[in-house]
């Protein structure tokens, strides 16, 4: 059994995330909202931001989903609160690069979000992670044209 | 049971994954290829590669000759009337919009109704809402009993006479559900619907007679059979498709062209524009002779042989739940399930390593999943490699999973 291959899939930190979600729900007063979800599997995320002066002041999330999306987005929400909308898309870049196994800007602190890094040794499961990354992505970006 | 030196016909099996050896439960999403099938389509492009229906040469006629021979299998198969009754199509997606565009546009109009259920695949379920938005028609989905099946009053309280088309999968690819289509065509006839059945879940794993079943029309798809995948039968009666229009024009299907007005081929050709999936219905054809070497009563008992045993083993899993008919002579050769609060993709992640192969997701059912009300299932399905070793090594998995996850739910 690949128990010790499931271990790096399954770190601690993302499941503690899971079970304990960071800033779950909805953003009172939020100015930006954002639904997504992975066709192929049904997984689903709401995510609200409070965006002011180029500044993701706030997030929460809400959906459905299995341990990695869910716990993606968990420490996504966790990252990108207090970041500008440049920091916070920079972020997804090398979040995107780490999933695809590339090599990653690892100058800035990523702090829990550094455990993901395991998936991109499981092609099947990167689109989980990158759920919440991607919903931020768009909300910001729909946030600073609309200014 | 079927014997497990039929395993040695496909090559794919005989392989290592993450390190076990592989355990292949995704059978409903695609089966594997016998070396039969493989040989076919090689032999196909080594010996016989032309153009169909149009050369003069004799590699053509050799081509024409497998294609055409290839539908005369079919027929046989699915006890046909004719082979101007089958026609070639990409898959079981592309011949229900056949249907939908052509037969429907024609006979459904605004106020009218279209009769599916709440188990149909996104297959046999979005041509339908289309079609029923562009004309102003109403699509009726019949509920389903608590077990996931249908019964016959809630099916004949939901046709009417308004009623122009019923179409509903042969068996469930979640619930596993098999319909009893040949009565519920009787209830259609009565009010004047065609009844339209997805066999994609069906014809790969039971005898299929349509002629028994008097449905007006059947889909299914080669690659769940065994065959290659691109190539799937629209079964029509000659009466109803003679009178339909074609929905692709071009070569192969035309009879005359002129500057501003064109003739159609005859059945069933009108329906098959363009070079056809020639080497796909050979392949098609092999799967079928393989098929039947084994025996369609023989296939159809040793699913339902490991169907109960997996259900009677999993159900020892503490916190999995099955969903579908518990009653295995009510279902086909698939187990859908779930595991306590973990979830599918984690199952099916888990499984994985352990060199199992099942499907977790929507499995292409969103309005299933709402009735179930969850967001996504694991599900294991079988088809004639499968075997008791293959049931015992999923459930040793799926407690593994279990263990797995359990500090985290605690």
């Amino acid at each position: 059994m690949s128990l010790n291959n499931l271990d790096q899939l399954y770190r601690s930190v993302i499941m503690d995330h899971y079970k304990k979600p960071r800033n779950k729900g909805a953003l009172e007063g939020s100015n930006v909202t954002i639904d997504m979800n992975n066709p192929t599997c049904g997984d689903r995320i709401r995510l609200t931001l409070q965006v002011n002066n180029g500044i993701v002041e706030d997030a929460k999330f809400d959906g459905e989903g299995c341990s990695i999306s869910m716990s993606s987005a968990s420490m996504m929400t966790q990252t990108v609160k207090g970041k500008t909308v440049e920091e916070a898309q920079n972020l997804a870049h090398i979040f995107s690069d780490m999933m695809l196994g590339k090599e990653y800007d690892d100058s800035i602190d990523l702090g829990d979000v550094e455990a993901l890094s395991g998936v991109s040794k499981f092609p099947a499961r990167i689109k989980c992670a990158t759920l919440a990354w991607k919903a931020m992505e768009k909300g910001v970006q729909n946030e600073s044209e609309n200014k | 049971m079927i014997k497990d030196d039929i395993r040695s016909y496909f090559p794919i099996l005989n392989q290592e994954i993450n390190g076990h050896p592989l355990v292949y439960l995704d059978s409903a999403a695609t089966s594997q290829k016998p070396i039969q099938v493989i040989e076919a389509i090689k032999n196909y492009y080594e010996f016989e590669n032309s153009n169909v229906h149009r050369g003069v040469h004799t590699l053509g006629n050799r081509a024409t000759d497998s294609y055409e021979g290839a539908r005369e299998k079919i027929r046989k198969f699915i006890n046909a009337n004719s082979t101007e009754e089958i026609i070639f199509t990409r898959g079981t997606t592309t011949a229900l919009n056949i249907v939908a565009q052509s037969y429907g546009r024609t006979h459904v109009g605004e106020g009218d109704e279209i009769v599916i259920t709440y188990m149909e695949h996104h297959s046999n379920l979005i041509p339908w809402q289309q079609l029923a938005k562009e004309k102003g028609a109403t699509l009726k989905y019949i509920d389903l009993e608590s077990d996931g099946t249908l019964s016959l009053e809630k099916v004949r309280a939901t046709i009417t006479d308004k009623t122009k088309i019923v179409s509903m999968a042969y068996a469930s690819n979640v619930l596993g559900t098999i319909n009893p289509i040949k009565e519920i065509t009787a209830i259609a006839h009565e009010h004047g619907a065609v009844m339209v059945v997805d066999g994609a879940q069906g014809v790969p794993h039971f005898k299929t007679d349509v002629q028994d079943l008097d449905c007006d029309f059947l889909a299914f798809s080669g690659h769940k059979m065994c065959g290659p995948t691109g190539i799937g039968v629209l079964y029509g009666k000659k009466a109803l498709l003679e009178n339909m229009e074609p929905v692709e024009f071009g070569g192969e299907m035309i009879d005359f062209v002129g500057l501003h007005e064109s003739t159609w081929k005859e059945l069933p050709w009108k329906f098959e524009g363009g070079t056809p999936i020639i080497a796909g219905a050979i392949g098609l054809g092999a799967a079928i002779d393989f098929l039947q070497e084994i025996g369609m009563d023989t296939i159809e008992k040793h699913e339902h042989d490991l169907s109960r045993y997996a259900i009677d083993h999993m159900q020892t899993i503490k916190g999995l739940s099955i969903y579908g008919p518990q009653d295995p002579a009510k279902r086909s050769g698939l187990v859908t399930f779930n595991l306590d609060d973990v979830h599918p993709h984690d199952v099916a992640t888990v499984l994985d390593m352990n060199g199992i192969a099942v499907r977790a997701g929507h499995h292409c059912a969103q309005p299933l999943m709402k009735w179930l009300q969850c967001t996504a299932t694991a599900r294991a399905s079988f088809y004639i490699y499968n075997n008791e070793e293959d049931i015992d090594r999923l459930v040793a998995g799926l407690r593994t999973a279990k263990e797995y996850f359990a500090d985290v739910f605690e």
